[in-house]
Formats: structure tokens, C-alpha cells, sequence
């Protein structure tokens, strides 16, 4: 038995910031998820939402839980990230000054989900976008 | 003694079955069932939501009536700091406490002494342990239950201090005990409460049967004591009892009372259940990470703003604030830092038992049918009208189709689902209709 939660995110939609991430946590609640998983994934899943309404031209957040394991799935159209290495650099930004403003861009996104995944796989092309999988292991 | 664990119940005369609790319950415990609002218990907080916004008054709180402390032979009254907010600042302090004090206690002992103690205590809770950042505040028992019930993995962040209710009635009885010849079970101390979450601390066994000395025997209104109060004050009787606390001390019936107490911390002061609510989901997903305390206060205001008030909040915070201004120098101001470190490491500041993480219970044990039965939520779900108009009884269509499946509720609880098969089925009777009588003839 599988099953997937999809969800638009918008490119600069902060009025809606944090809704796909809270859903997430509703319903991993509801299916019997551990907190501790769901904490992990409710902070990658929020920094991947945060990536995509800051730096993506628009993309999408697919969550599908299985008996064994979570994968979420952030995938996006956008300018794609020239230097992965770089840009996994705990501190790195690219983000402007009008999104540092509202507390964004500490350059910890990719760093804490690197940190809360249980699996990590980032591929990007320039011009194209960036897809992240991460997986989280239900014991 | 049944345990009990909820104090916010239903006079059932008085409810019309509206939907206005219903709707603005933040946790979504209520449902309407046979045309009364009923509480679901384990998603219940007692943050006193309903009780203030129902139309009909027919939410209430379960306090104690204040004839209950003739059962001892010693009354102590422990007023919240919020009691103050409660009167006109012409009314000294001094009055406002010698008229709870007529109300036929012996000795009345204000909630702001302990909270001078737990303030600064504080700094020490902040540095001893291993908190994972940032260290939420313990004060709010109805966000305490809010964090259990829907922030489980935040349990660990909750500070392990006791209230400054419960550290107030431990010293009252250390003192009696030491000072005095009375016997413990002759003394019963009551809490003058502004809410309804703190009553339930209060009656709820469970967090006292094992430290005798920590009993607070009841809870009182505010509001039911209030008439009285005001008589004794505006008769003009004199004072015969003397405040002891700081403006700090008395400022936690305010919004940001606690944190103030931690000087260079960065700290967060939120009021109202809504927007707790939203910060410690923020919280919840790392946003937050420059937070190292954070207060949340169910009610708008903090404890000025306590369902079992009288005084509006705003008036209540001014009356507080010109109180904290013109305050005059009293005893509790020396109280030295030794003293503060000593009650620390006493142990009787510490709450002992485990702030366990109370979730939702999941759809189903076995993920795969949990997760069939969110799939069968979701078609159900897309066939109602997605109004959340609450007439089924249910928060929201979600929340119906949840109970669809979950089996608490039926598809045609819904107006509308229920109007469409009307519909349907006065299209068959029309359709009968037309067929007229028999005409012997079987070919259609």
C-alpha cells in the first residue's frame, strides 16, 4: 500500500509558506508516523518549500509513504545551481537582501536536510531546475 | 476521587446545538451530537475558547464555590496575579487583598510571591539543563496540553519549573509545617483562578496525590468572588493584610511577565491560542532557530484575558501596568539571590513527573489501513461541499469525512449531501408518477 501527497509551491508565495510542510505533518500524524520522523521530515520538507518559493521558479513537493519507508521529493523548474558542492556549504546563500529580511537565507537550507534525511540525492541542471530526494526509514 | 481531567463542561439546558464553538475550538474537540455540543476529551486543551465565545453561556468551567473551604479548618487564599487587574487602582493592593481575605480565609497569600521565585529561578533552569532550544515555557497549562496533544516532539522543550501556583502553595505548607502546629490535612489552600485550564490543574489528582505537601485543595472563580471583592472595596473597610510582591512578580498576568525575567535571552512572548498555535509550528519546523525562550498564554493578554475574568483584558493590562508604576517598596525586593538558589536546589521547584507527548491517535495501528483509510477520507472529502458551515455537527468537511470513516458520523449528516438524495429520490417519485395506470400491455 502506497500513497502520495502533492503540492504546488509558487515562486515568491509566502503567504502561503509553511502550508505544504504543516499538511505534511497532519497527515503523517493521522497515519501513525513516529514524531520523531515527522519531526525530521517537517523541517527538510519546510527548507525545501522555503527553496523552491525563494530561488525556483515554481516546482512541487511530493510526499509517498510506503510501509518501510517516506520519500519526499522536491523537484522545480528554475535556474538550477551551478556548484552543488558550494551551495551545500553550511552558510552558503544566494538569497537577496529582501528575503534575508524576512529571515531567510542563513544558508542552512540544503545543510538541514542533509541533517534530517535518512537518504540525500540532489541532481541539478542549469537553466532547467533542481530535483532533491530524500528518504526517511520507518522502522 | 475520579480523575479528572477536563474542566470545561456543557450545561446541556442552556446549548441550542449552534455551531459557534464548534467552529472556533483551535484543536477541533468539539463536535454537536444530538444537538448538543460535546467535547471530544483527548483533543480538549481547556484553553476556555468555547466558554468565551458561546452565545448562550451554556459552556462553563468546573470551579469549586467558595463555601467548599469550610471543609478545612485552616483557609489559605492564593490569588493570580491577574486579580489585580480585576479593580480600579484606586483600590490599593493592600484592600484588594483583605477583601479575599474577608471572604473568610485565614491568611491570603499572593501567586506573585512564587512568581518572583520561579522568575529567578529561571536563569538557573536555562543554563542547568539540557533543553533542546528554545526552552518553552511551563506557565500556560493549557498550552502545555496544546504542545502535548498537537506539538508532541516540543515536550522536550517545556521548562521542568513548576507553576508559580504550585511553588506557592508548597511554601505556604513548608512554612505551616515548620512554623506552626497545624496539622497539614487542616489546611487548605485555594487557588483564585482567572481560567479554566489552571482549575483543571488544580482538581487533576494526578499531578499532587504523591507530594502531600503540594495539595491545592480547590479552585475558585475570579468572576464568582468578584461581587464580594468589590462590596468589601467600595464599603471602604480597612486593610489589615500587606502585599508582598515586585511589579515584575505581579506583570506575569501579562504577556511577557515570565520572559522578562531573562535578561539578554532572546525571548518570545505570544498571546492568544491562534497564534501560539502558529508560532509553534514555526517552531516546529526549525524556522525559529534564534529562539532560546519562548512564553505562549492561551488568552489574549495572558492571564488578564482568562475566560474566568471579569475586567476586560486591555483595562486589566492598564490597571496592572499603572500598578507596576506606583508600586512601593516591599519586602519580597531584598529577597536575596541565595534564597532564590536555595528553593532551586531544594527540588521543590521541579515537576516530577514526565510531560508525556499525548498525539492524536493514528487512523489505524497498521500504516497500510491507515493509509486506506485516508485515501477513502480523501474521496469522501471531495464529495462534500467544502463550506465548513459546521451544520453536520463536524468542525469542517475534513473533519466529517474523518468521522466518516472512523465511524462516528454519516455521509448524509451533511445538509447538502442529504438535499441532493432528497433530489434524487423526488426525481424517481416524479418519474413513478408519470407511469400512470395499467394498460395490460408489457412492451416498454
Amino acid at each position: 500500500m502506497s500513497y502520495e501527497l502533492v503540492f504546488d509551491v509558487k515562486r515568491g508565495d509566502f503567504d502561503k509558506a509553511g502550508e505544504a510542510s504543516r499538511k505534511i505533518k497532519h497527515t503523517l500524524q493521522q497515519l501513525g508516523v513516529s514524531n520523531r520522523i515527522i519531526r525530521k521530515i517537517s523541517i527538510a520538507g519546510y527548507e525545501g518549500e522555503m527553496n523552491l518559493a525563494i530561488h525556483s521558479l515554481g516546482g512541487k513537493i511530493i510526499l509517498a509513504v510506503g510501509e518501510k519507508k517516506l520519500t519526499l521529493t522536491i523537484e522545480d523548474v528554475g535556474p538550477g545551481i551551478p556548484d552543488i558542492k558550494l551551495a551545500m556549504t553550511e552558510g552558503f546563500s544566494t538569497a537577496g537582501d529582501e528575503v534575508r529580511s524576512m529571515g531567510f537565507g542563513a544558508g542552512m537550507g540544503l545543510t538541514n536536510m542533509v541533517k534530517n534525511a535518512d537518504a540525500f540525492e540532489i541532481t541539478s541542471e542549469i537553466n532547467e531546475g533542481t530535483k532533491i530526494v530524500m528518504n526517511f526509514f520507518i522502522q | 476521587m475520579e480523575k479528572l481531567l477536563h474542566s470545561v463542561y456543557l450545561d446541556e439546558e442552556k446549548c441550542l446545538g449552534c455551531t459557534t464553538c464548534l467552529r472556533n475550538c483551535p484543536t477541533g474537540a468539539i463536535r454537536v451530537r444530538g444537538g448538543k455540543a460535546t467535547i471530544i476529551g483527548s483533543k480538549c486543551i481547556d484553553c476556555g475558547e468555547c466558554i468565551r465565545i458561546c452565545p448562550h453561556k451554556a459552556k462553563l468551567a468546573k470551579t469549586d464555590p467558595l463555601s467548599k473551604i469550610n471543609d478545612y479548618k485552616y483557609k489559605v487564599a492564593i490569588p493570580a496575579p491577574a486579580i489585580i487587574g480585576q479593580f480600579k487602582t484606586r483600590h490599593s493592593m493592600d484592600r484588594i487583598l483583605s477583601a479575599i481575605k474577608s471572604l473568610g480565609f485565614d491568611e491570603v497569600v499572593e501567586v506573585a510571591y512564587g512568581a518572583e521565585i520561579v522568575g529567578r529561578a529561571l536563569k538557573y533552569e536555562f543554563h542547568a539543563k539540557h533543553y533542546p532550544k528554545p526552552l518553552i515555557s511551563s506557565a500556560c497549562p493549557a498550552v502545555v496540553k496544546l504542545i502535548q496533544v498537537r506539538f508532541p516532539e516540543l515536550t522536550k522543550n517545556i521548562c521542568r519549573l513548576n507553576s508559580p501556583m504550585a511553588l506557592t502553595a508548597r511554601l505556604i505548607r513548608k512554612r505551616l509545617r515548620e512554623q506552626t502546629n497545624i496539622k497539614n490535612s487542616d489546611v487548605g489552600i485555594f487557588f483564585i483562578t482567572p481560567c479554566a485550564a489552571k482549575a483543571t490543574m488544580v482538581n487533576n489528582p494526578s499531578s499532587t496525590e504523591e507530594d502531600l505537601y503540594a495539595n491545592i485543595d480547590g479552585a475558585i472563580a475570579i468572576k464568582d468572588v468578584y461581587n464580594d471583592i468589590s462590596s468589601f472595596l467600595n464599603d471602604g473597610a480597612k486593610a489589615d493584610t500587606n502585599y508582598n510582591s515586585t511589579p515584575e512578580a505581579f506583570s506575569w498576568a501579562l504577556s511577557g511577565g515570565e520572559s522578562d525575567y531573562l535578561k539578554n535571552k532572546n525571548v518570545l512572548h505570544v498571546d492568544g491560542i491562534q497564534n501560539v498555535i502558529n508560532v509553534l509550528e514555526e517552531i516546529e519546523c526549525g524556522k525559529l532557530d534564534t529562539i532560546e525562550f519562548f512564553e505562549g498564554l492561551a488568552c489574549i493578554g495572558g492571564c488578564v484575558g482568562g475566560c474566568l475574568t471579569v475586567e476586560n483584558n486591555y483595562v486589566a493590562k492598564m490597571y496592572i501596568q499603572e500598578r507596576a508604576k506606583n508600586a512601593k517598596q516591599t519586602s519580597i525586593l531584598h529577597m536575596s539571590e541565595e534564597y532564590v538558589k536555595e528553593v532551586y536546589n531544594s527540588g521543590m521547584m521541579h515537576i516530577k513527573e514526565r510531560i508525556v507527548p499525548r498525539p492524536a491517535e493514528p487512523l489505524d495501528q497498521d500504516i497500510n489501513k491507515a493509509i486506506e483509510k485516508m485515501q477513502e477520507i480523501e474521496v469522501l472529502e471531495s464529495h462534500l461541499p467544502g463550506l465548513d458551515c459546521g451544520s453536520c455537527g463536524a468542525p469542517g468537511c475534513r473533519a466529517l469525512a474523518e468521522d466518516i470513516v472512523t465511524g462516528k458520523a454519516r455521509e448524509i449528516d451533511c445538509v447538502f449531501v442529504l438535499k441532493d438524495r432528497v433530489l434524487e429520490l423526488s426525481k424517481l417519485t416524479n418519474e413513478l408518477l408519470q407511469v400512470g395506470h395499467p394498460t395490460g400491455k408489457t412492451s416498454e
